[in-house]
């Protein structure tokens, strides 16, 4: 029986610019105990029917038609005060960031009871007893305490099934759970979902499950939508949308995503006995840093990790967070100094560099940042940026000059010269991606330390990415030392892999033998919780 | 990765004994302030002193007389043995004595004090209610077009000044209208005007933060959760108030401070006794030690306020448990 | 009362410090907005803008304005009500009203001027430093900034007139030093706040000096606040000012400051209102326009 039909919803925003369209026509239905995946990008609409769904869209969003019927009910016709019997108790949400959506000022056990007080569903006391209950179904250790105690104080995949007790806490048939593990590391995401379709089967009740995976999608769900600029183009079981794409769009997401689709790069030998010096020599490198309080001890954030980087090379470092990867790349830069080990650069130590010294190392060594939104100054023209290393190195006097290699960076990324005289708030994250990337070849750097690169950009974005990055290296022979916590995505780009785990190095390799034969047991787990691992090859 | 602090436990601890050094700090700092300013600002702190205590002119006063006064004073000794005597005076509760009238610091702050106190707690009880009451409104209103006519308010209450809201507020409502008296001290119904006069540019600012702060809270994913749970408006208020209320609270020891020096204006306007006239009638005679007294007063009030409420800050915000300073 | 120090942003104990991918890119749901103009050019800006011009205009060159002079009396029309001849009336001399409180314009901006040039310049200066240098340098200038906190801007300047007698700018240098803390404390935050930025850091990877990495990045994205909050401080600045002469601790008497215009009417109250009512709607009109100006510079820098 159809739990949900949604028919011809089409939502507009108001914006400086007019009216932009979040949805439009769209159709969708989902069964009883049944789990469909709506998936796509940014833009999409998904999270637009979501929030539909919900009647929780923004004061800006338009209804321009369509109906969303639950259990028959239009929602879209139904008064606030019948809508706010429907949320929580017929149709719940689980929240993207688990880091924001919990009251930070009221106790867990409270925020959860809530719900139950609510719709009616229990008295003071006895919603005390029953959220402790409904946390402990939802796999939290020590539920009585976890009760009293504040959001702050639990970790990410603690609270995201603290949100998941509370939207299943009123036993709603429905539960739009929108993209509930994105900002969670790869070992729990697994954990957390396999514990929300646990709980979802024992009691039969719906999920639509927001994602922008793909892979993900297909292993959840019993059926996968897939849409693209407010518009549904395909919809089918998981296995028939990755085996039998229909549409366009599909075979290029199924394409561009790592996980699906491994990138073969040309395989290059790696270096025999004839070995010249590696670029990066790295070795016994430990970094310490103070916790809060005076008197705990200090968190070791890198301990006694080697490793080096050949010539045009790959190597990535992959890990979960506080594995310490970033800290390690930072350490190589020298934004940081190593309380131990050493770091050589082409035979040259650069550990103790100071001054003018470090900062003429500098050219050989450069740096891509996550974040492209951040990594930028919003006050500067692209032309400005990508240029600004040659001037601080005095290189290329005159402007002409300047301009004339600004032009020449942003044709190696494939941007058009017309971005040299924008901002970086007119692009998008993608063009900002290699507006840095430009920035980081300006001065022709021998390696390029690239820390989650495209962690921030959409799937398509990711692969154009990917792709420049393994072009660039073979036109010029560049070395990267490629930090990720997506082993799909390193397995596109790196030659050779050191695995992390709290700081240490726990297994290094070539890419093929991390992948087809790992060793170490969390390297088995992390590859593990790739969805779908297994079904690629 | 979980943390095990609780509310408590060392990392309050600390947090407190570094909030009570700073004030301690602040205070002393208060004093080295006054002192520079008033004794070693001048060119002549003893002429001031004679000036004072003669009502002669500068210059009237022959070399004896003068030598005289700066041995009693202490001037001829170094700047530094001068700032330990003011200093260890003032630990011993010796406030000096006024140079204008001969009488203890200490008992001229006694007679005058109560009228202030007074008037200072019925300004804070109608400020609070007047800014959180509108700020409350604010947060509560949906349409926009009325959410921002109402936050007009308060930036036209700051730009009106302390003196003039007064001066309105006699002209209509004892002049005009005959129902309040325009000065005095005496009666509750001398205390009316004053209150409101003093309140009005202290409740601006409270009612701004508590509204920007509401308004932000809503913006708040976690509100999204609270709405997801089926919550009416003003359940979903609720959980924004509380997350409100730390700025608000902030606020309140920058008006303390506000409080005073209104008091001096208002008290003017409004010819009332209190601080504010003492203040007045001591700067223009060049009052010293009653001027310091009061500036040290008014740090002290300030330095307590704040500390209080940098301790009920971790009692409200549980995130806040480690010595980290403010600002 | 301008900017305010609040609470400090929790200390996040997140696994992950990667934005989620929907969230970086161009969002799903953009945030609408009614279509608007540049926040200048509205026309309550425009007014204000006015308004501040036509202030600006009467201190440099007051006889543009009022031809009477400020100093005749004329027992003859003392204490006419606002009219043809006198558009703000005469006083208790028989002086033009509108003719003292324009020529009492130059007097009040000039103290204004200098406040806020005292407060932008030393505290700007002492924020910027403390928060580029940290350490010792910063909890320095910081402990002083709190006890310059501590005492209310009204007594510290009470107490600097205390010492060394009335007068317009001595009473302007105090208003400016009480306000070095605000401007310190807003410098220093926004310093911060840039200073741990992506892009900043990123000037160092490129090879920039420290001094070049704070000249042209951090200065520029950090001044914002503290320029609008210079806007603000003009209105503050007035107020006090005027504040301090109504108390008689400003110019002496006959010189036209408008709060000593403001403490001679107040005798009259009963009786000729437009003696207090003029200057001090003047006051009103000039800090609201200050106001108005310094929120729309500060709309401006958030677009």
């Amino acid at each position: 029986m159809t739990l949900l039909r949604i028919r011809g919803l089409s939502v507009g925003y108001r914006t400086r610019h007019g009216i932009v369209d979040g949805a439009r026509d769209v159709d969708l239905d989902v069964s009883e105990g049944e789990i469909v995946a709506l998936v796509g990008e940014s833009g999409s609409g998904k999270t637009t029917t979501a929030h539909s769904i919900l009647q929780m869209l923004p004061p800006a969003a338009i209804v321009r038609s369509g109906s969303v019927r639950l259990e028959g009910r239009d929602l879209l016709t139904l008064s606030e005060r019948q809508l706010r019997a429907v949320r929580g108790a017929r149709v719940a949400h689980v929240p993207q960031d688990p880091g924001t959506s919990l009251d930070p000022l009221r106790r867990i056990g409270p925020q959860v009871a809530e719900v139950l007080r609510i719709h009616g569903l229990a008295s003071r006391r006895e919603a005390a007893g029953e959220a402790v209950e409904l946390l402990r179904a939802a796999g939290l250790d020590r539920p009585e305490t976890r009760a009293r105690q504040y959001p702050h104080q639990l970790s990410g995949g603690m609270r995201q099934r603290v949100l998941v007790a509370i939207a299943l806490a009123a036993l709603p048939r429905l539960v739009v759970a929108d993209e509930p593990t994105s900002a969670l590391d790869v070992t729990v995401q697994k954990k957390v979902l396999d514990h929300l379709s646990g709980l979802v089967r024992e009691h039969g009740t719906s999920v639509l499950l927001i994602t922008h995976d793909l892979a993900v999608a297909a292993e959840r769900a019993d059926r996968v939508v897939v849409m693209r600029e407010g518009r549904v183009v395909e919809s089918g079981p998981g296995s028939q949308v990755l085996d039998r794409p229909q549409h366009a769009y599909t075979r290029q997401l199924i394409a561009d995503d790592p996980s699906l689709t491994v990138a073969h790069r040309g395989r290059r030998p790696s270096d025999g006995g004839t070995a010249p010096r590696p670029l990066l020599e790295v070795s016994g490198l430990r970094k310490e840093f103070r916790a809060g309080a005076r008197g705990a001890a200090p968190v070791v954030a890198v301990d006694d990790v080697s490793l080096t980087v050949a010539r045009g090379r790959t190597l990535a470092i992959v890990g979960e967070s506080g594995s310490g990867k970033s800290t390690t790349a930072r350490l190589v830069l020298r934004l940081e100094r190593p309380d131990a080990g050493t770091v050589v650069l082409d035979g040259t130590d650069v550990t103790a560099l100071r001054g003018r010294e470090l900062r003429a190392v500098r050219q050989r060594l450069q740096y891509v940042y996550q974040n492209p939104f951040a990594s930028l100054d919003p006050r500067q023209s692209v032309g400005d940026i990508v240029s600004e290393p040659l001037r601080a190195f005095g290189l290329l006097d005159s402007a002409a000059q300047r301009r004339a290699r600004a032009n020449e960076l942003v044709d190696r990324v494939a941007l058009p010269g017309s971005v040299l005289a924008r901002r970086p708030a007119e692009l998008s994250g993608g063009q900002r991606q290699r507006v840095a990337i430009a920035r980081a070849l300006a001065l022709g750097p021998e390696l390029v330390v690239c820390d989650e690169p495209v962690s921030a950009l959409d799937v398509t974005v990711q692969a154009q990415i990917l792709r420049l990055l393994v072009t660039l290296q073979e036109e010029s022979g560049l070395s990267y030392l490629f930090i990720s916590h997506d082993l799909a995505v390193v397995r596109s780009i790196a030659d050779d892999v050191l695995v992390m785990q709290a700081g240490r190095v726990v297994e290094r390799g070539t890419v093929d033998a991390i992948f087809e034969s790992p060793q170490h047991d969390y390297t088995r787990e992390l590859l593990s919780s790739i969805p779908l691992h297994g079904r690629v090859r | 990765m979980s943390r095990r602090s609780g509310a408590g436990g060392p990392g309050v601890g600390r947090y407190l004994a570094g909030r009570i050094g700073q004030t301690v700090l602040v205070l002393w700092g208060a004093h080295a302030v006054s002192f520079v300013l008033l004794y070693l600002l001048p060119s002549d702190a003893v002429t001031i002193k004679l000036m004072g205590s003669t009502g002669l002119e500068a210059g009237s006063f022959d070399p004896q007389t003068l030598a005289t006064a700066r041995e009693e004073l202490g001037v001829d000794s170094s700047i530094w043995s001068q700032y330990v005597a003011n200093l260890g005076r003032l630990l011993h509760g010796d406030l000096g004595i006024s140079y204008q009238r001969g009488t203890t610091v200490s008992s001229l702050l006694g007679e005058a004090l109560p009228h202030t106190l007074l008037l200072a707690g019925s300004t804070i009880v109608l400020a609070v209610v007047l800014g959180i009451g509108l700020g409350a409104v604010i947060g509560y209103v949906r349409r926009p077009g009325l959410r921002e006519a109402l936050l007009a308010v308060p930036p036209l209450a700051v730009s009106v000044p302390a003196f003039a809201i007064g001066l309105v507020l006699i002209q209509v409502f004892a002049f005009r209208l005959r129902v309040l008296p325009s000065s005095g001290t005496d009666g509750l119904s001398s205390l009316v005007l004053p209150t409101v006069a003093l309140a009005v540019p202290l409740a601006a600012p409270i009612a701004q933060v508590f509204a920007k702060g509401l308004l932000s809270s809503l913006d708040q994913p976690y509100i999204d959760t609270v709405f997801a749970k089926g919550a009416s408006r003003t359940q979903v208020l609720r959980h924004a108030v509380l997350n409100s209320i730390s700025p608000t609270l902030a606020l309140v020891g920058v008006l303390v401070g506000g409080l005073i020096g209104g008091a001096v204006i208002t008290e003017t306007v409004f010819t009332r006794e209190g601080i504010g006239t003492l203040t007045v009638s001591a700067v223009q005679s060049q009052d010293l030690p009653v001027v310091q007294a009061i500036v040290l007063i008014s740090a002290a009030a300030y330095a307590l306020a704040t500390l209080l409420v940098d301790v009920l800050h971790p009692v409200i915000d549980k995130r806040v448990t480690h010595a980290r300073a403010t600002a | 009362m301008s900017e305010l120090d609040l609470v400090p942003p929790p200390a996040g104990p997140d696994l992950l410090d990667r934005p989620s991918p929907t969230s970086a890119t161009d969002a799903d749901q953009p945030r609408g907005t009614r279509p608007r103009s540049h926040p200048l050019l509205r026309p309550t800006s425009l007014l204000a803008l006015l308004v501040v011009l036509l202030v600006v205009l009467a201190a440099m060159a007051p006889g543009l304005f009022a031809h009477a002079s400020p100093y005749d009396s004329d027992f003859a029309h003392k204490l006419q009500a606002p009219g043809g001849s006198h558009w703000f009336g005469t006083d208790q001399l028989g002086r033009d009203v509108f003719s003292r409180v324009v020529h009492g314009t130059s007097l009040t901006l000039r103290a204004t001027l200098v406040a806020v040039a005292i407060a932008f310049g030393v505290g700007a200066t002492l924020g910027l430093l403390a928060g580029y240098l940290r350490g010792l340098v910063d909890t320095v200038v910081m402990r002083f900034v709190d006890i310059l906190l501590a005492i209310p801007s009204l007594l510290l300047a009470l107490a600097v007139v205390t010492a060394l007698g009335p007068g317009t700018i001595k009473v302007a240098v105090a208003v400016g030093v009480s306000s070095v803390a605000t401007f310190a404390r807003i410098t220093r935050a926004e310093v911060l706040r840039v200073r741990s930025s992506d892009f900043v850091e990123a000037a160092t990877v490129i090879g920039l000096r420290r001094s070049a990495v704070l000249a042209r990045h951090v200065l520029p994205n950090a001044a914002g606040p503290a320029v609008a909050l210079a806007t603000l401080e003009l209105g503050t600045a007035i107020i006090a000012v005027s504040s301090l002469s109504f108390l008689g601790f400003g110019a002496p008497l006959p010189q036209p400051e408008w709060g000593s215009l403001v403490a001679e009417g107040r005798d009259y109250l009963a009786t000729a209102w437009w003696l207090a009512a003029m200057p001090c709607s003047v006051i009103v009109a000039v800090v609201l326009s200050a106001n108005r100006i310094s929120r729309a510079v500060g709309k401006t820098g958030r677009r």
